[in-house]
């Protein structure tokens, strides 16, 4: 028995995904990756539509972390890390020597678990990835952090400390702020690595909240090890363990009507 | 009763009786730390006494006095005889006879020979002509002039000091851009094989004794720089300060390697899933981040560079002249004191200020460290968003 409720509004949400147009924007195909002689993930394919949120869970170590990194080839800063098949990203294939991973990277924005402003003020922490692609004009500056901020719901509480350093913001604030600088590129994808892990139930919901309210301009990836949270903010599920991937499908599925065991047994929390 | 917490002694809070193990290894290393500062404290006091003469304005190196003939000698209280000849309570009591005798014939020789001369009144020692210009016999211009061996010593600072900066800039902007860039390559964008070589054969060089150094400087960079330059003095305060660069470089590079090191990877990661570059991020995000250890490790260099003795005494020519050039002979102060101190009359006008420079080094070295402290901590707090 499952009895983990699901909120409407994601019900429906996923059901209006799962019928959304076919034409997926991340198709993962056979992916398997190797540090070095250990293999980390193993043969994962996955294709995820646009502006849907898509949970990745399962126990620590099965690998969902490393696959989020794949997505924006944060992986490329470990040594000794070898990739087998392809990942697509629009019709891109992303590991193509022809790719330049500083565009992707704008393409495919990413949080963190632990929150990481830089140690510069609130302005410059959301204006840093305009910076960094050429945007220097005090005005347009000024104008998209506002907008970024507002959207990441931080607004109101630091639009008199903006020359303030970032790492002055409690822990819910600055993941805030982590989402408004990634945001402020405005990529089309957003790779979350449980970005609420670290903070106090409060703090969490807001999160949360805000991840509903992205999820109308931005396709995002989260990975959790939070049942709740996967069931309450995502429109599909993918359940992963010991490298496998398991299981993929709408949440309201995953959570109340597995096919594998093995996702029933995890999501009821009977191992894990 | 009301039990107050117990504070352990020199403020160790324990809670609980200590093991004699730990009270004696507390107390050791206490003892240890007290002779430390100490030692500092000591040497700094020490060296302070013996200038305090010439900060006082107390010693007169001119030849203000008539000259005492030899036969009055005993007719002189000795009180009077000892401050004539310049000696101490103690020195002049140890003396006998025949040295006072002597020491007074050579006075009057002394001054026979600089008979004549209008400049035979002047107190070089007084702190006007220490650090102002002097019209000097013979010159057509007051100028800043160290001869402390000639019949009229004369004590100037100024070239002394602007040596001692002109060496330091030279070497701290030699050494500093490189070895900042050597720590930010080797923290942030070396591969590790790379890194495991580059690091240990930088921090190598401070390995080298400065006299190896300072013989490298004068032998193969002073030919090699000037056949490049072609200027004319072959020694000057462009090769002095290069080879002092080189000895700089590995105290600045430790340090701000470690602080590059320690900036946490996440601001790194962070920046680079914005679409950064790799050397962006390390320019953009870990050099500011790291900003008060480099602080830390510029005024460490500083340090280094003013202090160092042997190389730029063999590789600056110790010309004592004041001049803009960069290219011109120059003497330092930590070299005129290793040059001169073995050599000099003790307790003379001299001596002291030998020991003046001494000090005048010291407060220099001390206030940059304070000041880098200072601001070390204040943009530390800035940065962590603390007021």
């Amino acid at each position: 028995m499952v009895e983990i409720p699901i909120p409407k509004v994601t019900l429906n949400s996923a059901i209006a995904a799962a019928n959304a147009p076919a034409l997926p924007l991340i198709e993962i195909s056979e992916l398997s990756l190797f540090y070095g002689t250990t293999q980390a993930l193993k043969n994962i394919s996955l294709t995820i539509g646009h502006k849907v949120v898509t949970a990745f869970i399962g126990p620590s170590g099965c690998g969902k972390s490393t696959l989020l990194r794949c997505l924006n080839r944060m992986n490329d800063l470990i040594d000794n890390v070898r990739i087998e098949g392809f990942i697509k990203i629009g019709s891109q294939d992303i590991n193509s020597p022809d790719v330049d991973v500083i565009e992707l990277r704008k393409r495919v924005g990413m949080v963190f678990q632990k929150s990481n402003p830089f140690p510069k003020s609130i302005y410059e922490n959301v204006a840093y990835g305009l910076r960094l692609q050429g945007i220097s004009r005090k005005s347009e500056l000024d104008q998209i952090v506002e907008e970024s901020l507002r959207q990441a719901a931080l607004w109101d509480e630091v639009k008199d400390r903006m020359q303030s350093s970032g790492l002055g913001l409690s822990g819910g604030q600055q993941q805030r702020l982590c989402i408004a600088r990634a945001i402020a590129i405005k990529p089309e994808i957003i790779l979350m690595d449980e970005p609420a892990s670290a903070l106090d139930p409060i703090a969490t919901s807001r999160i949360e909240e805000l991840i509903l309210e992205l999820k109308k301009d931005f396709t995002i990836v989260i990975v959790t090890h939070n049942m709740q949270q996967a069931a309450r903010i995502s429109d599909f599920t993918a359940f992963y363990y010991l490298g496998e991937l398991i299981e993929f499908g709408a949440t309201s599925k995953i959570f109340t009507n597995p096919a594998k065991r093995q996702t029933e047994d995890y999501v009821t929390g009977r191992f894990g | 009763m009301i039990s107050k917490p117990s504070i352990g002694w020199i403020g160790i809070r324990r809670g609980h009786r200590a093991k004699l193990v730990e009270w004696l290894v507390e107390r050791m290393v206490f003892a240890v730390s007290l002779v430390a500062i100490l030692m500092v404290m000591l040497i700094f006091v020490f060296i302070g006494r013996e200038a305090l003469p010439v900060i006082l304005g107390q010693v007169n190196s001119g030849f203000a006095q008539q000259p005492i003939p030899v036969e009055q000698m005993d007719r002189m209280p000795p009180k009077e005889l000892q401050k004539y000849l310049e000696l101490s309570p103690k020195q002049y009591a140890e003396m006998d006879r025949e040295t006072l005798q002597v020491l007074m014939e050579l006075k009057i020789e002394s001054a026979q020979a600089v008979s004549g001369n209008p400049d035979a009144g002047v107190n070089s020692a007084g702190w006007r002509n220490l650090l102002g210009p002097r019209q000097w016999n013979g010159y057509t211009k007051p100028e800043y002039i160290w001869q402390p061996v000639s019949e009229i010593p004369k004590y100037n600072l100024v070239p002394l000091i602007i040596g001692s900066l002109k060496v330091t800039v030279v070497a701290l902007l030699f050494a500093v851009p490189l070895a900042l860039g050597a720590a930010l390559y080797v923290s942030q964008l070396a591969r590790p094989r790379v890194r495991e070589v580059i690091k240990p054969v930088i921090e190598l060089l401070a390995g080298i004794p400065s006299v190896v150094l300072g013989f490298f400087a004068l032998i193969v960079m002073a030919s090699a720089l000037q056949r490049v330059f072609g200027y004319e003095s072959r020694l000057n305060a462009l090769v002095a300060g290069m080879a002092l660069g080189i000895s700089v470089i590995p105290v600045v590079f430790s340090i701000a390697e470690d602080a590059f090191t320690s900036v946490p990877r996440s601001y790194v990661q962070a920046a680079l899933a914005l679409g950064a570059s790799q050397w962006k991020a390390a320019w953009q995000v870990v050099l500011p981040g790291a900003l008060p250890g480099v602080f830390a490790a510029v005024a460490l260099g500083f340090g280094r560079a003013i202090g160092e003795t042997m190389i730029v005494l063999m590789a600056s020519g110790n010309a004592s002249i004041v001049s803009p050039s960069l290219l011109d002979s120059t003497r330092t102060i930590t070299a005129t004191i290793a040059a001169e101190l073995g050599e000099v009359v003790f307790g003379s006008a001299h001596y002291r200020i030998l020991f003046l420079i001494g000090v005048l080094l010291f407060v220099v070295t001390f206030l940059t460290n304070l000041t880098a402290d200072l601001v070390m901590h204040r943009l530390k707090h800035k940065m962590e968003g603390k007021h």
